[in-house]
Protein backbone atom coordinates (compact mmCIF):
# COMPACT_ATOMS: atom_id res chain seq x y z
CA UNK A 1 0.00 0.00 0.00
CA UNK A 2 1.36 3.43 -0.92
CA UNK A 3 2.40 5.85 1.80
CA UNK A 4 -0.27 8.19 3.21
CA UNK A 5 -0.21 11.16 5.57
CA UNK A 6 -2.85 13.01 7.60
CA UNK A 7 -3.57 16.66 6.87
CA UNK A 8 -5.17 18.67 9.66
CA UNK A 9 -6.71 21.57 7.80
CA UNK A 10 -8.12 24.70 9.45
CA UNK A 11 -11.69 25.28 8.33
CA UNK A 12 -13.60 28.50 8.81
CA UNK A 13 -17.04 28.67 7.28
CA UNK A 14 -18.49 31.99 8.44
CA UNK A 15 -22.07 30.86 7.84
CA UNK A 16 -21.71 28.01 10.33
CA UNK A 17 -18.70 28.73 12.60
CA UNK A 18 -17.53 31.67 14.66
CA UNK A 19 -14.07 30.16 15.20
CA UNK A 20 -11.75 28.11 13.06
CA UNK A 21 -11.92 24.30 13.52
CA UNK A 22 -9.61 21.55 12.27
CA UNK A 23 -10.71 18.77 9.95
CA UNK A 24 -8.53 15.78 9.25
CA UNK A 25 -8.00 14.25 5.82
CA UNK A 26 -5.77 11.36 4.82
CA UNK A 27 -3.95 11.94 1.54
CA UNK A 28 -1.33 10.05 -0.49
CA UNK A 29 2.26 10.99 0.30
CA UNK A 30 4.54 10.18 -2.66
CA UNK A 31 7.96 11.77 -2.38
CA UNK A 32 7.20 14.35 -5.08
CA UNK A 33 3.95 15.64 -3.53
CA UNK A 34 3.92 19.06 -1.91
CA UNK A 35 1.37 20.28 0.64
CA UNK A 36 -0.53 21.97 -2.18
CA UNK A 37 -0.90 18.59 -3.94
CA UNK A 38 -2.39 17.25 -0.72
CA UNK A 39 -4.89 20.12 -0.58
CA UNK A 40 -5.77 19.63 -4.25
CA UNK A 41 -6.39 15.95 -3.52
CA UNK A 42 -8.73 16.92 -0.67
CA UNK A 43 -10.56 19.39 -2.90
CA UNK A 44 -10.87 17.01 -5.86
CA UNK A 45 -11.51 13.72 -4.07
CA UNK A 46 -12.62 14.23 -0.48
CA UNK A 47 -14.24 17.60 0.21
CA UNK A 48 -14.99 20.05 -2.59
CA UNK A 49 -15.98 22.77 -0.14
CA UNK A 50 -12.38 23.45 0.98
CA UNK A 51 -11.26 26.96 -0.02
CA UNK A 52 -7.64 28.04 -0.60
CA UNK A 53 -5.62 30.03 -3.12
CA UNK A 54 -3.10 28.74 -5.59
CA UNK A 55 -2.05 29.36 -9.15
CA UNK A 56 1.35 28.62 -10.69
CA UNK A 57 2.52 25.67 -8.55
CA UNK A 58 6.15 26.70 -9.02
CA UNK A 59 6.99 29.39 -6.48
CA UNK A 60 6.41 32.32 -8.81
CA UNK A 61 2.90 33.64 -8.21
CA UNK A 62 3.05 33.82 -4.40
CA UNK A 63 -0.61 32.76 -4.01
CA UNK A 64 -0.31 29.59 -1.97
CA UNK A 65 1.28 30.92 1.22
CA UNK A 66 -0.12 29.17 4.31
CA UNK A 67 0.97 28.21 7.80
CA UNK A 68 2.35 24.67 7.76
CA UNK A 69 3.03 23.17 11.18
CA UNK A 70 3.25 26.68 12.62
CA UNK A 71 5.63 28.12 9.99
CA UNK A 72 4.71 30.38 7.06
CA UNK A 73 5.43 28.42 3.87
CA UNK A 74 4.70 28.37 0.17
CA UNK A 75 2.67 25.16 0.02
CA UNK A 76 3.86 24.51 -3.55
CA UNK A 77 7.45 24.30 -2.29
CA UNK A 78 6.85 22.36 0.92
CA UNK A 79 7.07 18.60 0.54
CA UNK A 80 4.68 16.38 2.45
CA UNK A 81 7.36 13.74 2.83
CA UNK A 82 9.43 16.13 4.96
CA UNK A 83 6.67 15.96 7.59
CA UNK A 84 6.25 12.17 7.56
CA UNK A 85 4.79 10.39 9.43
CA UNK A 86 2.62 13.48 10.08
CA UNK A 87 0.16 14.84 10.80
CA UNK A 88 0.66 18.06 8.85
CA UNK A 89 -1.26 21.01 10.22
CA UNK A 90 -2.29 23.54 7.56
CA UNK A 91 -3.65 26.92 8.64
CA UNK A 92 -4.18 30.28 6.94
CA UNK A 93 -1.35 32.84 7.04
CA UNK A 94 -1.17 34.51 10.43
CA UNK A 95 -1.75 38.24 10.99
CA UNK A 96 -4.39 38.56 8.27
CA UNK A 97 -8.17 38.37 8.55
CA UNK A 98 -9.50 35.01 7.39
CA UNK A 99 -12.25 35.17 4.78
CA UNK A 100 -12.86 31.44 4.54
CA UNK A 101 -10.88 28.28 5.38
CA UNK A 102 -7.31 29.03 4.20
CA UNK A 103 -8.11 32.22 2.30
CA UNK A 104 -6.98 35.48 3.89
CA UNK A 105 -7.64 39.08 2.94
CA UNK A 106 -4.60 40.92 1.57
CA UNK A 107 -6.32 44.28 1.00
CA UNK A 108 -4.31 45.92 3.78
CA UNK A 109 -1.02 45.09 2.06
CA UNK A 110 -2.27 46.15 -1.36
CA UNK A 111 -3.15 49.62 -0.06
CA UNK A 112 0.19 49.97 1.73
CA UNK A 113 2.11 48.83 -1.34
CA UNK A 114 0.70 51.63 -3.49
CA UNK A 115 1.68 54.20 -0.86
CA UNK A 116 5.42 53.40 -1.23
CA UNK A 117 5.30 54.01 -5.01
CA UNK A 118 6.78 50.72 -6.24
CA UNK A 119 7.51 51.99 -9.72
CA UNK A 120 10.21 54.10 -11.35
CA UNK A 121 9.66 57.76 -10.54
CA UNK A 122 11.27 60.35 -12.81
CA UNK A 123 11.24 64.11 -12.27
CA UNK A 124 11.41 64.62 -16.05
CA UNK A 125 10.70 61.82 -18.51
CA UNK A 126 13.05 61.52 -21.49
CA UNK A 127 11.34 61.77 -24.87
CA UNK A 128 10.88 58.39 -26.55
CA UNK A 129 13.28 59.42 -29.30
CA UNK A 130 16.09 59.70 -26.73
CA UNK A 131 16.00 55.93 -26.28
CA UNK A 132 16.04 53.63 -23.28
CA UNK A 133 17.30 54.36 -19.80
CA UNK A 134 20.48 52.33 -19.91
CA UNK A 135 21.80 50.41 -16.94
CA UNK A 136 24.99 48.45 -16.34
CA UNK A 137 24.92 44.91 -14.90
CA UNK A 138 26.53 46.31 -11.71
CA UNK A 139 23.72 48.86 -11.36
CA UNK A 140 21.15 46.11 -11.81
CA UNK A 141 22.85 43.96 -9.17
CA UNK A 142 22.24 46.74 -6.64
CA UNK A 143 18.48 46.16 -6.57
CA UNK A 144 18.02 42.72 -8.16
CA UNK A 145 17.74 40.87 -4.84
CA UNK A 146 14.82 43.07 -3.72
CA UNK A 147 13.07 42.73 -7.09
CA UNK A 148 12.66 38.98 -6.52
CA UNK A 149 9.74 39.56 -4.10
CA UNK A 150 6.60 37.70 -5.20
CA UNK A 151 4.25 39.30 -2.63
CA UNK A 152 3.56 35.95 -1.02
CA UNK A 153 3.05 37.59 2.39
CA UNK A 154 5.06 35.00 4.31
CA UNK A 155 7.11 37.87 5.76
CA UNK A 156 3.99 39.61 7.10
CA UNK A 157 2.77 36.34 8.61
CA UNK A 158 6.13 35.87 10.36
CA UNK A 159 6.41 39.45 11.61
CA UNK A 160 5.11 39.81 15.18
CA UNK A 161 5.27 43.61 14.86
CA UNK A 162 2.74 43.56 12.02
CA UNK A 163 0.57 41.18 14.04
CA UNK A 164 0.58 43.50 17.04
CA UNK A 165 0.40 46.76 15.08
CA UNK A 166 -1.37 46.37 11.72
CA UNK A 167 -0.53 50.01 10.91
CA UNK A 168 3.10 48.97 10.31
CA UNK A 169 3.80 49.19 6.58
CA UNK A 170 5.59 45.86 6.78
CA UNK A 171 8.58 44.02 5.31
CA UNK A 172 7.63 43.38 1.67
CA UNK A 173 6.38 46.91 0.98
CA UNK A 174 9.56 48.42 2.43
CA UNK A 175 11.78 45.96 0.54
CA UNK A 176 9.98 46.89 -2.68
CA UNK A 177 10.42 50.60 -1.95
CA UNK A 178 14.11 49.90 -1.48
CA UNK A 179 14.18 47.99 -4.77
CA UNK A 180 13.20 51.20 -6.60
CA UNK A 181 15.40 53.46 -4.45
CA UNK A 182 18.44 51.43 -5.47
CA UNK A 183 17.51 51.50 -9.15
CA UNK A 184 19.84 53.87 -11.04
CA UNK A 185 16.91 54.99 -13.25
CA UNK A 186 14.75 56.08 -10.31
CA UNK A 187 14.48 59.56 -8.79
CA UNK A 188 11.73 58.94 -6.25
CA UNK A 189 13.75 58.14 -3.11
CA UNK A 190 12.85 61.42 -1.39
CA UNK A 191 9.11 60.91 -2.02
CA UNK A 192 9.27 57.37 -0.60
CA UNK A 193 11.31 58.47 2.38
CA UNK A 194 8.51 60.85 3.40
CA UNK A 195 6.15 57.88 3.72
CA UNK A 196 8.62 55.39 5.09
CA UNK A 197 10.09 57.69 7.73
CA UNK A 198 6.69 57.84 9.45
CA UNK A 199 6.44 55.96 12.73
CA UNK A 200 4.54 53.13 10.99
CA UNK A 201 7.26 52.91 8.35
CA UNK A 202 10.84 51.77 8.87
CA UNK A 203 10.94 52.87 12.51
CA UNK A 204 8.13 50.47 13.36
CA UNK A 205 10.52 47.57 12.65
CA UNK A 206 12.38 46.35 15.73
CA UNK A 207 14.46 43.87 13.73
CA UNK A 208 13.06 40.53 14.78
CA UNK A 209 14.52 39.20 11.52
CA UNK A 210 11.90 36.49 10.91
CA UNK A 211 10.80 38.09 7.62
CA UNK A 212 14.19 37.30 6.11
CA UNK A 213 14.25 33.76 7.50
CA UNK A 214 10.90 32.77 5.97
CA UNK A 215 11.33 34.52 2.61
CA UNK A 216 11.24 31.84 -0.13
CA UNK A 217 13.06 34.10 -2.61
CA UNK A 218 15.95 35.28 -0.36
CA UNK A 219 14.85 38.89 -0.66
CA UNK A 220 16.07 39.81 2.84
CA UNK A 221 13.45 42.41 3.78
CA UNK A 222 14.99 42.85 7.24
CA UNK A 223 18.23 43.92 5.59
CA UNK A 224 16.35 46.33 3.33
CA UNK A 225 14.67 47.94 6.32
CA UNK A 226 17.91 48.34 8.29
CA UNK A 227 19.67 49.86 5.28
CA UNK A 228 16.72 52.21 4.88
CA UNK A 229 17.02 53.23 8.53
CA UNK A 230 20.68 54.07 8.00
CA UNK A 231 19.83 56.14 4.90
CA UNK A 232 17.00 57.94 6.71
CA UNK A 233 19.27 58.78 9.65
CA UNK A 234 21.97 60.10 7.29
CA UNK A 235 19.38 62.18 5.42
CA UNK A 236 18.19 63.67 8.74
CA UNK A 237 21.75 64.59 9.71
CA UNK A 238 22.36 66.08 6.26
CA UNK A 239 19.18 68.16 6.36
CA UNK A 240 20.18 69.42 9.84
CA UNK A 241 23.64 70.56 8.79
CA UNK A 242 22.74 71.50 5.22
CA UNK A 243 19.14 72.79 5.49
CA UNK A 244 19.30 74.32 2.00
CA UNK A 245 20.75 71.23 0.41
CA UNK A 246 24.30 70.34 -0.50
CA UNK B 1 -2.35 56.37 7.97
CA UNK B 2 -5.93 55.09 8.21
CA UNK B 3 -6.28 51.86 10.13
CA UNK B 4 -7.16 49.91 7.02
CA UNK B 5 -7.57 46.51 8.64
CA UNK B 6 -10.13 47.80 11.16
CA UNK B 7 -11.89 49.74 8.43
CA UNK B 8 -12.26 46.54 6.45
CA UNK B 9 -13.59 44.57 9.41
CA UNK B 10 -16.41 47.08 9.81
CA UNK B 11 -17.73 46.04 6.40
CA UNK B 12 -16.84 42.40 6.75
CA UNK B 13 -17.95 41.42 10.24
CA UNK B 14 -17.72 37.74 9.39
CA UNK B 15 -14.02 37.77 8.73
CA UNK B 16 -12.14 35.87 11.37
CA UNK B 17 -9.51 37.83 13.28
CA UNK B 18 -7.53 35.31 15.28
CA UNK B 19 -6.48 36.58 18.68
CA UNK B 20 -2.74 37.09 19.27
CA UNK B 21 -1.73 35.56 22.58
CA UNK B 22 0.02 37.73 25.15
CA UNK B 23 2.64 34.99 25.21
CA UNK B 24 3.31 35.03 21.44
CA UNK B 25 7.02 35.54 22.17
CA UNK B 26 7.22 32.08 23.74
CA UNK B 27 6.05 30.42 20.51
CA UNK B 28 9.46 30.46 18.81
CA UNK B 29 13.04 30.60 19.99
CA UNK B 30 13.78 33.53 17.67
CA UNK B 31 10.84 35.52 19.12
CA UNK B 32 12.11 34.84 22.63
CA UNK B 33 15.65 35.93 21.66
CA UNK B 34 14.17 39.12 20.20
CA UNK B 35 12.28 39.95 23.41
CA UNK B 36 15.40 39.18 25.46
CA UNK B 37 17.40 41.55 23.24
CA UNK B 38 14.79 44.28 23.76
CA UNK B 39 14.79 43.77 27.55
CA UNK B 40 18.60 43.75 27.59
CA UNK B 41 18.46 47.42 26.52
CA UNK B 42 17.37 48.28 30.08
CA UNK B 43 20.46 46.59 31.46
CA UNK B 44 22.66 48.28 28.85
CA UNK B 45 21.25 51.59 30.13
CA UNK B 46 21.97 50.54 33.73
CA UNK B 47 25.58 49.68 32.76
CA UNK B 48 26.04 53.17 31.31
CA UNK B 49 24.62 54.75 34.50
CA UNK B 50 26.92 52.58 36.63
CA UNK B 51 30.02 53.56 34.62
CA UNK B 52 29.03 57.24 34.97
CA UNK B 53 28.68 56.71 38.74
CA UNK B 54 32.21 55.26 38.85
CA UNK B 55 33.63 58.14 36.79
CA UNK B 56 31.84 60.65 39.04
CA UNK B 57 33.14 58.92 42.19
CA UNK B 58 36.72 58.81 40.87
CA UNK B 59 36.50 62.52 40.10
CA UNK B 60 35.34 63.30 43.65
CA UNK B 61 38.31 61.57 45.27
CA UNK B 62 39.24 58.35 47.12
CA UNK B 63 36.63 58.68 49.89
CA UNK B 64 33.66 58.94 47.53
CA UNK B 65 35.11 56.15 45.37
CA UNK B 66 35.47 53.93 48.45
CA UNK B 67 31.84 54.69 49.40
CA UNK B 68 30.72 53.60 45.93
CA UNK B 69 32.69 50.36 46.26
CA UNK B 70 31.04 49.71 49.65
CA UNK B 71 27.60 50.36 48.12
CA UNK B 72 28.45 48.05 45.23
CA UNK B 73 29.19 45.19 47.64
CA UNK B 74 25.50 44.88 48.52
CA UNK B 75 24.12 41.55 47.27
CA UNK B 76 21.37 43.09 45.16
CA UNK B 77 23.85 45.39 43.37
CA UNK B 78 26.11 42.39 42.66
CA UNK B 79 23.14 40.42 41.29
CA UNK B 80 22.05 43.34 39.07
CA UNK B 81 25.61 43.83 37.81
CA UNK B 82 26.12 40.14 37.04
CA UNK B 83 22.82 40.03 35.11
CA UNK B 84 23.84 43.26 33.35
CA UNK B 85 27.20 41.83 32.34
CA UNK B 86 25.54 38.76 30.81
CA UNK B 87 22.85 40.75 29.01
CA UNK B 88 25.25 43.43 27.75
CA UNK B 89 27.32 40.59 26.27
CA UNK B 90 24.18 39.09 24.71
CA UNK B 91 23.15 42.50 23.36
CA UNK B 92 26.60 43.10 21.85
CA UNK B 93 26.73 39.66 20.22
CA UNK B 94 23.25 39.98 18.69
CA UNK B 95 24.09 43.51 17.53
CA UNK B 96 27.33 42.44 15.85
CA UNK B 97 25.58 39.52 14.19
CA UNK B 98 22.91 41.85 12.80
CA UNK B 99 25.37 44.51 11.62
CA UNK B 100 25.90 42.95 8.15
CA UNK B 101 22.18 43.31 7.43
CA UNK B 102 22.35 47.10 7.80
CA UNK B 103 25.81 47.72 6.37
CA UNK B 104 26.61 47.14 2.75
CA UNK B 105 30.33 47.71 2.27
CA UNK B 106 31.85 47.75 -1.18
CA UNK B 107 35.49 47.34 -2.08
CA UNK B 108 35.82 48.28 -5.73
CA UNK B 109 33.22 46.20 -7.56
CA UNK B 110 32.86 43.51 -4.89
CA UNK B 111 30.65 43.45 -1.81
CA UNK B 112 32.37 42.68 1.47
CA UNK B 113 30.81 39.45 2.84
CA UNK B 114 28.61 39.74 5.94
CA UNK B 115 30.90 37.43 7.91
CA UNK B 116 33.81 39.85 7.41
CA UNK B 117 31.70 42.79 8.66
CA UNK B 118 30.68 40.80 11.76
CA UNK B 119 34.26 39.64 12.33
CA UNK B 120 35.60 43.20 12.10
CA UNK B 121 33.05 44.27 14.76
CA UNK B 122 34.22 41.47 17.06
CA UNK B 123 37.86 42.36 16.39
CA UNK B 124 37.20 46.01 17.26
CA UNK B 125 35.44 44.84 20.45
CA UNK B 126 38.48 42.77 21.48
CA UNK B 127 40.94 45.59 20.71
CA UNK B 128 38.94 48.24 22.61
CA UNK B 129 38.45 45.86 25.57
CA UNK B 130 42.20 45.14 25.63
CA UNK B 131 43.04 48.86 25.61
CA UNK B 132 40.55 49.56 28.44
CA UNK B 133 41.92 46.61 30.43
CA UNK B 134 45.49 47.86 29.90
CA UNK B 135 44.54 51.37 31.08
CA UNK B 136 42.78 50.06 34.22
CA UNK B 137 45.06 47.19 35.20
CA UNK B 138 48.47 47.93 33.77
CA UNK B 139 48.47 51.60 32.85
Amino acid sequence: MSKRIKLQVARYRPEQESESVFEEYEVPCPSDWVVLDGLNHVKDQLDGTLSYRWSCRMGICGSCGMTVNGEPKLTCATFLDDYAPGPVRVEPLRNFPVIRDLVVDLGDFMQKLVRVKPWIVRSVEKPLAAGEYLQTPEEMDEYKQFSMCINCMLCYAACPIYGLDPKFIGPAAIALAQRYNLDSRDEGAAERLEILSEHEGIWGCTFVGECTKVCPKNVNPAGAIQRYKLNAALESVKSFFLPRGA
Amino acid sequence: MAHIAEHYTEYHPRWLRPHISTYWWLRKRSYFAFILREISSLFVAWSVVYVLLIVYAVGRGPTVYQELLEWSRQPWVIVVNVISLLLVGFHAVTWFNLAPQALVVRLGHTHVPGAVISASNYAAWVVVSAIVAWIIVGG
